[in-house]
């Protein structure tokens, strides 16, 4: 609280000069560099992060004797039924595919409109879409019957003379989420490209050296490097974007495309956009707060950073609201009793109460972000984000479970139980997700370097020396400024 | 393979034994084709543990396992083990292919009585029982019980060896002692021999069981069956002065009354009742007559369910509700007894509605009800002229008679005297059966010398010195009758699989007359009573399945002047009462071991792998404060404490909406301990509370909440729902409606089907056949002889309680049941619900991969191989019919039923979708005759596995292609309808609305605006 405050007070002295700003002050080109690198490169390794890094990995450890089961016994071990086909599983999977959304949307939707505020948590958004885009893909991959099998959903040429079939949203599935994992792949890894090189220079161990050496392909900072480099990651920031909006877009045909009551709706897929960056973007501030106080980043990570991603959960959030009281009005203005019933049970029936704690975690909770002082409140940001994280799941529980257990015809209808497998694949892959985010923070600078020196004064004052001679000529180069920590 | 086309393939097996290397040598030519049948013959060498679990296998199934592997390893030295042929037949019989099944006749007895059915067998494996079309009382219907039974020939915890006191023993060594202990009696008139059997309608038997009486007069033959009561025999001999059979002939019935009679799935007959009530109720092709059903019963039964007004009253009440009707009909004198308000009225309407149809109606007492009904139901028929019109009296069917409680009392009595030395006991379970009161165990364990012949090693036989292994009746030869007296003979299919004994075999012993097999038995029995040439008659009776001009004739009997002085004063019958009934999938026990009958939804509970206390939502409510009010549903479950004669049982409660107040039914046939592995242990003994004086229904009880709760596996929720009226699942009307405006409720204005060209995707063009099904409401009895018949022809696998009670159940056919009304006495209809073949299938468009797809007869095919199991199908599927493998359900372990799967089939392992195909398999079968024919399918040539067995008729299967096909008529009727057809799937499968015909004085039966589902 006091670093909160001690930084608000700073950025009411700057409110003077303009917006406030994406970096700390008195930070220069070196002081970045060294701060950030020196995460990654400084000898040993903390505790906190041992501990972190232990658990998590028991978490996954759990993932994986979880699916070793499921895969020699079958997903019976599951609690889905003859009338709950899928629960855990594709709930899991569409709540990691939602986290999944904010990497890209921070990325290249951001760029491309110039937000500089973005720079400094690219990176790690990025990373986290990829590791979340990774557990959300375990999910299809292990749902099914047969998952030795499962490369028949892919279109390749086979003896059997088969093609997949073209009309399932599966299927279009299959392709949504392999070329969005592709391609959040390689925007991250070109992302690295110049940070790599400035480890590999950097690094003082002959196998970091080499290691990071061919990460870095040959990266020399020549202008026409830089210049080719500007080109791809625009092009690819380009390719990028409509990704953002595809992805759940398709992965809500899943439902609408279904004829579920529940599920069969058109509003489905901008109201799964929405959700999905409301609960990226959630992530990110659950993920980003912690780190920026533990390593001392609240010079990159800056208050701004935080107040803007509150003020765009508190947009997508209101959409997702929206959302909700579109299906409600849409039950009762189509006349249609298996509409009418959906959501009746929805709110009244058996899971009453998950129903209700979604939109206490969804609509009610974050309606405290109108408050500018919560926007300010690290604390509250992060509880508040938990609400949402929280709330995303609950959400696709409402859809999956509650529209599937009572559906039809009356004596189908049922009730869903998890297991305890479903608990541990689910927060197995939780585990299998932390530790990957604790090996990214460790072995890969987890702010984009090269891209926060652009932010520094130094920078500005180069490039705009002759336009705006009144700014203030900032520190002198030199002095790094360390962290406590 | 068979070995002929072994042989055929020496070519490739020269190939295979050319890849052999090194020191690899091969036994038999079967084994290095590595074919299945030599699996077959190796695993035979060990007798089968592996078995269905009841749970999950845990610490206890290993250990018993494992034990009964060592303890039987070890047996299997002692027994031959069977001839197996390895040479090819020179000369294959005549009309065998092998591939091809073969179906024989023969016949199913249940208390005696037979159904008569045909086998299907492949390459000599029984492996279906449907009905017998020439039988009177199958007319090609089967039971569910009789279809159920192929499994019990291959049960692996049959009893499999002879045994002395747990030590194997040799048939002559058994031959020698019992022939020692006969020759004793011999000298003293039989004194101390007495036989105990099972209900004996079988000729032969009947006549081996007299001429060993007549051999030893001072012997004593008892019957008793647990699953039927005396009321039938003292009934009559109240009413006539003698025993008769009672046939009713239900085609000419146009109303009839039933007193605790559930005549439609029970007891002798009901297969043919059924059908002849389904004619009689059909209303199609222009005809809309209809026949009108009473039923006064305390459990709700699948007859109370089509009833047109239905009484809920406790049983012991139901003689109070008979005589007040007969007083009222003028077949009594004297004063009407009291009833409630409720009940007289209905008497009154009842009375005079039978009076309105003299010689036209019928009166049908239950089997479990008390003589005094049976002989007021005798009145009543005979005062109302129906004697010989629609109720028709002949010789009784049985070889004897009795009043079995009675005869099993001084047998008891004999026993505890110690004046019986030798006690045989042919087939039944007594021990486990017999009514508390008599203690029979005790009784039974102070005769020297006691004996048992039975399917099963079970609580009998362990209190027997001898066991003797029983031949399963499609192991051997034997002979029965029907309800109205015709005769079957019981024709093996199959070789002893155990070298079990039949009864008739074990007389045969008794009469020093062992050398004969049962063939001769039966042929020997029959060749001096049957008249003309011998061979000819034997031969088309064997073919046909019923001895010709066997049925017994009708006869006149005359009731007897004083027949109502026989009546016991009415005694006020106070309290809650206890009734009892077998169960309807297990029935007294007998079918408990089978995990199809275990894992059947018995009707309108749907509850499986267990009994509960079944009782009314009032008294779960007022009486027992188990549930809130509003909310009766939530006392499922909940353990109580009935208390009876001194004797005490726990049993979770189940609440049946129209169940009568103050009443609980308890089903028998549970709580065994010693049955096998799929049933020991499961559901609670309702036979610890049924005595000698009331083996039927004990009134007085006292009921008490002992707390705790007991999980039950039901494959229906149980649960109010508002908007079922508008969901219009079920369409019904009355038959005046009906005859009013023929469309109109079957077709409400809201509900249209949406036009064809209304969906995204082109419809799929017919140009061949179209198949289609239809399945009449009106007709549906609810009996689950449809579900049997799908489990065994498509190898459908048994999951388990655990699995059932995950709502995982395979079933591909299941018969939803809805509640309309009010909760204490609703209108129930039953709804076979099966993959309905959608011509829009919305499964077929979500598929992934390809693996349902629709083929270009309309068929929703799928396609196993293909199948990864993304389950997208069966989420999306409106009917929620679609049935996937989540675990490996069918048993690859257990090789004795691996011969009971029909060859036809794919047996699916886990991780794919199932669902109901139409019996392809058996489409394709007409298919390839009719082109070896060069001709087109005729209609009714493709008969599907539910439709051949349903004893009302209620399913009919065809091309919709054909305007003239029956199924194409019937889509035309007005009350045809697609359930949910109004989303656009275009369902295939379409439903013909029931039609209720009240009585107008009456007032149609709760017709109030609120639906629930159970």
């Amino acid at each position: 609280m006091a670093d909160a405050m001690k930084q608000t007070g700073q950025e009411a002295s700057n409110a003077a000069y303009g917006p406030p700003p994406v970096i700390g002050p008195g930070h220069t080109f070196a002081s970045v560099t060294e701060k950030i690198a020196s995460i990654v490169l400084r000898k040993g390794t903390k505790r906190g992060w041992m501990v972190g890094f232990g658990l998590s990995f028991l978490g996954m450890l759990m993932m994986l004797n979880t699916i070793t089961y499921l895969v020699f016994k079958g997903i019976g071990i599951w609690g889905n039924n003859t009338t709950v086909g899928w629960a855990f599983d594709i709930i899991n999977f569409v709540w990691w595919i939602g986290i999944g959304h904010a990497g890209t949307l921070i990325s290249a939707i951001l760029l491309l409109m110039r937000q500089s505020w973005r720079t400094s948590i690219n990176r790690f958004a990025e990373a986290m879409t990829l590791f979340a885009v990774a557990c959300a893909g375990l999910f299809p991959a292990l749902h099914t019957g047969r998952p030795w099998l499962d490369y028949w959903l892919f279109p390749y040429p086979n003896t059997m003379g088969m093609w997949p079939n073209f009309r399932s949203p599966l299927m279009w599935d299959v392709f949504a989420v392999s070329t969005y994992a592709t391609v959040s792949a390689l925007f991250w890894f070109i992302g690295l490209i110049p940070d790599l090189a400035t480890l590999r220079d950097r690094a003082t161990s002959k196998i970091r050296k080499v290691i990071y050496g061919m990460l870095a392909l040959g990266w020399r900072g020549s202008t026409r490097h830089w210049s080719r480099y500007e080109t791809a990651y625009l092009l690819l920031a380009g390719l990028s974007t409509p990704l953002v909006l595809s992805v759940h877009t398709i992965v809500s045909f899943d439902f609408s495309i279904g004829i579920i009551p529940g599920w069969h709706a058109t509003i489905f897929p901008p109201y799964f956009v929405a959700g999905a960056i409301y609960a990226g973007f959630a992530m990110v501030l659950t993920l980003g707060i912690p780190i920026r106080k533990y390593y001392g980043l609240d010079d990159f990570i800056t208050n701004r950073h935080l107040r803007n991603m509150a003020k765009v959960m508190l947009a997508t959030g209101l959409i997702v609201g929206y959302g909700y009281a579109m299906e409600a009005f849409f039950a009762w203005y189509s006349a249609n009793t298996y509409e009418a019933y959906m959501y009746k049970n929805r709110t009244t029936g058996p899971y009453w109460y998950i129903y209700w704690l979604l939109i206490l975690c969804n609509i009610a909770v974050p309606q405290l972000l109108w408050i500018k002082k919560y926007r300010e409140s690290t604390v509250m940001l992060f509880v508040i984000s938990m609400f949402i994280n929280v709330g995303m799941w609950l959400e696709r529980f409402v859809i999956i479970v509650t529209s599937l257990h009572r559906d039809f015809l009356p004596s189908a209808w049922t009730m869903y139980t998890p297991t305890v497998f479903d608990f541990t694949m689910f927060f197995g892959t939780i585990g299998f997700f932390l530790t990957l985010m604790f090996l990214f923070i460790r072995i890969l600078p987890m702010i984009s370097i090269y891209e926060m020196r652009t932010m520094v004064p130094e920078a500005k004052l180069k490039s705009e020396a002759h336009a705006s001679p009144d700014k203030p000529a900032m520190p002198p180069a030199g002095g790094p400024q360390e962290s406590p920590a | 393979m068979s070995r002929r086309d072994l042989y055929e393939n020496l070519a490739e097996i020269r190939a295979q034994l050319g890849d052999k290397r090194g020191r690899e040598f091969w036994r038999s030519l079967d084994e290095i084709a590595e074919t299945e049948e030599f699996r077959e013959i190796l695993h035979r060498e060990f007798p089968p543990q592996a078995h269905e679990w009841n749970d999950p296998v845990g610490r206890r199934n290993f250990l018993k396992l494992m034990s009964a592997s060592l303890a039987l390893a070890g047996l299997t030295g002692c027994t031959v083990q069977p001839k197996e042929h390895l040479v090819p037949y020179v000369q294959p019989p005549d009309n065998m292919t092998p591939g091809l099944p073969q179906m024989y006749a023969t016949a199913f007895a249940l208390g005696g009585v037979a159904e008569g059915l045909l086998v299907k067998t492949y390459d000599g494996r029984p492996t279906k029982i449907e009905g017998n079309p020439d039988h009177p009382s199958s007319l090609g219907a089967a039971s569910a019980l009789a279809q159920g039974s192929v499994l019990q020939l291959y049960d692996p915890d049959r009893s499999q060896t002879l045994g002395y006191i747990g030590d194997t023993r040799a048939w002559g060594e058994f031959l020698n002692e019992i022939r020692a202990a006969v020759d004793a009696q011999r000298a003293k008139q039989g004194r101390g021999l007495r036989l105990l059997t099972e209900t004996v309608a079988s000729p032969t038997l009947g006549a081996q069981i007299k001429s060993l009486l007549a051999d030893l007069p001072e012997a004593k033959w008892i019957q008793y069956d647990a699953g039927s009561g005396d009321g039938p025999r003292l009934g009559a001999q109240m009413a006539f002065g003698q025993f008769v059979n009672t046939v009713y002939k239900i085609e000419n019935a146009d109303v009839i009354l039933s007193l605790d009679a559930d005549f439609l799935t029970q007891g002798p007959g009901a297969l043919r009742y059924a059908r002849e009530f389904s004619r009689k109720r059909s209303v199609v092709d222009g005809r809309n007559e209809m026949s009108r059903l009473y039923v006064a019963e305390s459990m709700l039964t699948p007859t109370g369910a089509k009833a047109d007004h239905r009484l809920p009253v406790r049983s012991v009440d139901i003689e109070a509700l008979a005589r007040a009707i007969a007083v009222k009909a003028g077949a009594l004198s004297g004063d009407a007894p009291q009833l409630s308000a409720d009940a007289e009225k209905w008497a009154a309407a009842v009375a005079a509605d039978l009076k309105n149809h003299n010689g036209k109606c019928a009166v049908i007492a239950g089997e479990h009800q008390s003589p005094a009904v049976h002989a007021i139901a005798h009145a009543l028929n005979n005062t109302l002229g129906n004697a010989g019109q629609t109720v028709v009296y002949t010789d009784p069917i049985e070889e004897s008679p009795i009043n079995q409680i009675e005869a099993l009392r001084e047998l008891v009595a004999d026993m505890n005297s110690e004046r019986v030395e030798l006690l045989i006991i042919l087939g039944g379970n007594p021990v486990y059966t017999a009514p508390a009161d008599l203690q029979f165990l005790d009784a039974l364990r102070k005769i020297p010398l006691r004996v048992h012949l039975s399917l099963y090693n079970d609580e009998t036989s362990e209190y027997c010195q001898w066991h003797v292994p029983e031949a399963h009746y499609l192991e051997a030869w034997g002979d029965a009758r029907a309800f109205d007296g015709s005769v079957s003979v019981i024709q093996p299919v199959i070789e002893p699989l155990y070298n079990g004994k039949s009864a008739y075999e074990v007389m045969a012993v008794l009469l020093n007359k062992a050398g004969q097999t049962g063939l001769d038995l039966v042929r020997d029995y029959w060749k001096s009573k049957i008249k003309g040439d011998f061979e000819t008659v034997w031969r088309k009776a064997l073919h046909d399945g019923v001895i010709p001009d066997t049925a017994l004739p009708a006869k006149t009997v005359s009731l007897k002047g004083d027949w109502a002085s026989a009546l016991k004063p009415l005694e006020a019958a106070t309290g809650i009462e206890i009734v009892f009934r077998p169960d309807p999938s297990v029935w007294d026990g007998r079918f408990s071991n089978l995990g199809w009958m275990q894992e059947l939804p018995k009707p309108i509970t749907k509850l499986t792998w267990d009994n509960a206390a079944l009782m009314s939502p009032a008294t779960a409510v007022a009486k027992l404060n188990l549930a809130p009010e509003g909310k009766p549903y939530e006392a499922n479950g909940k353990m109580i404490e009935i208390e009876h004669g001194g004797r005490k049982i726990s049993a979770p409660a189940w609440v049946v909406p129209g169940h009568a107040a103050d009443s609980i039914t308890l089903a028998l046939g549970y709580g065994r301990t010693r049955a096998g592995a799929v049933a020991t242990g499961i559901g609670y003994d309702a036979y610890k509370l049924r005595t000698a004086d009331a083996p039927g229904m004990a009134a007085g009880v006292k009921v008490t909440v002992s707390g705790g709760r007991y999980d039950l596996a039901s494959t229906q929720s149980h649960f109010a729902i508002d908007g079922l009226e508008e969901r219009q699942i079920i369409r019904t009307a009355s038959l005046e409606e009906y005859k009013k405006d023929a469309g109109a409720l079957f077709h409400p204005f809201h509900k249209h089907d949406p036009p064809k060209e209304m969906s995204l995707y082109p419809h799929y063009e017919y140009n061949g056949y179209a198949w289609g099904m239809v399945i009449d409401m009106n007709s549906c009895v609810g009996c689950n002889a449809c579900v049997v018949a799908c489990h065994a022809e498509n190898n459908i696998p048994v999951v388990g309680k655990e699995m059932v009670r995950r709502k995982r159940e395979m079933h591909w056919l299941r018969i939803d049941t809805y509640f309309h009304g009010s909760i204490d006495n609703p209108q129930t209809y039953f709804q076979p619900m099966l993959c309905q073949h959608c011509e829009q299938a919305p499964c077929e468009v979500v598929c992934p991969v390809n693996a349902t797809v629709h083929d270009a007869e309309g068929l929703n095919v799928q396609v196993y191989n293909r199948c990864v199991g993304t389950r997208y199908c069966a989420n999306n599927c409106p009917y929620k019919v679609r049935r996937f493998n989540y675990l490996l359900y069918n048993d690859y372990d257990t090789p004795s039923l691996k011969l009971q799967r029909n060859p036809e089939v794919s047996v699916r392992s886990r991780g794919v979708m199932e669902k109901c195909t139409y019996c392809v398999q058996r489409i394709m079968h007409a298919k390839i005759e009719s082109e070896k024919e060069n001709r087109k399918i005729r209609d009714g040539e493709i008969v599907t596995a539910c439709q051949q067995t349903c004893p009302a008729d209620a399913i009919v299967f065809g091309d919709v292609n054909d305007p003239e096909s029956r199924v194409s008529k019937l889509r035309k009727e007005p009350r045809n309808y697609g359930v949910l057809a109004e989303i656009g799937v275009r369902p295939r499968t379409t439903y013909l609305g029931e039609l209720r015909n009240p009585n107008s004085e009456l007032g149609s039966t709760g017709q109030h605006r609120e639906g629930h589902n159970g």
